[in-house]
């Protein structure tokens, strides 16, 4: 398991190869990559404020639930923090697993439970000033799928 | 205790984090002592359905009791991915 949390900027494609790289007998592999959006128009930067310590604990515990969960041979969360550009990557997930099913769904999972459940907050920064970004209630809805299914 | 603050609430606060001596037992109890000591507290807390807690950097709730607790963090929903 990788959990980094960074300011610094990253190539999904460099992190998918040495992702890949690092795996045996591992017959599906399944990326997720988050790309800034700039939703409103003139987006001069998003800036991501996070929770050291916590992050990296919350990250930790979700990936942790989705090798428990699935069967995975590994998993990657990389997230960033601080300012950054439309159309950069923000953050990526990354699941390897014998069979694509657990794969994607772990990826999935990994993803609905870090957008509510992981210490992050996005503000976008325009001309007219910084808005914090409302959390949205799909996002919330989207962990009760998971917890259906037991 | 350590009192930390994020995003929005730590604009409205007006500062990252401080050290606060409290009797509190409960979240909700340090929540009501703030918010009586000063505006910005009150209008930070205005709204508690609005604002998510950590206890000891775990998410919790403003019913955690505060017993033996070291870090107490605030901020909103969270908006990460």
């Amino acid at each position: 398991m990788d959990i980094r949390v960074q300011s610094a900027a990253f190539d999904p494609g460099a992190e998918l190869n040495a992702f890949t790289a690092r795996q045996t007998g591992m017959g599906a592999i399944v990326t997720f990559s988050g790309i800034v959006r700039d939703v409103a128009g003139g987006l001069q930067a998003m800036e991501i404020e996070h929770y050291p310590g916590m992050t990296e604990a919350a990250l930790t515990e979700i990936a942790e639930t989705a090798c428990t969960r699935w069967k995975l041979g590994d998993a990657l969360v990389l997230h960033r923090h601080g300012a950054m550009k439309a159309d950069e990557p923000i953050m990526m997930v990354a699941t390897a697993a014998p069979h694509r099913a657990d794969a994607f769904a772990a990826a999935e999972f990994l993803m609905d439970y870090l957008k509510s459940r992981a210490p992050f907050w996005k503000k976008e920064v325009t001309a007219a000033g910084g808005q914090w970004v409302d959390a949205r209630e799909h996002d919330e809805d989207a962990l009760e799928r998971w917890t259906q299914r037991g | 205790m350590n009192v930390l603050y994020f995003a929005w609430l730590r604009e409205r606060i007006g500062q990252p984090s401080e050290e606060i001596d409290t009797e509190a037992t409960t979240v909700r109890e340090l929540v009501d002592e703030l918010s009586a000591r000063e505006d910005r507290y009150a209008a930070a807390f205005s709204d508690p359905a609005a604002i998510r807690v950590a206890v000891d950097q775990k998410l919790s709730d403003f019913d955690a009791p505060l017993s033996g607790v070291q870090e107490v963090a605030f901020f909103p929903p969270m908006t990460g991915g």
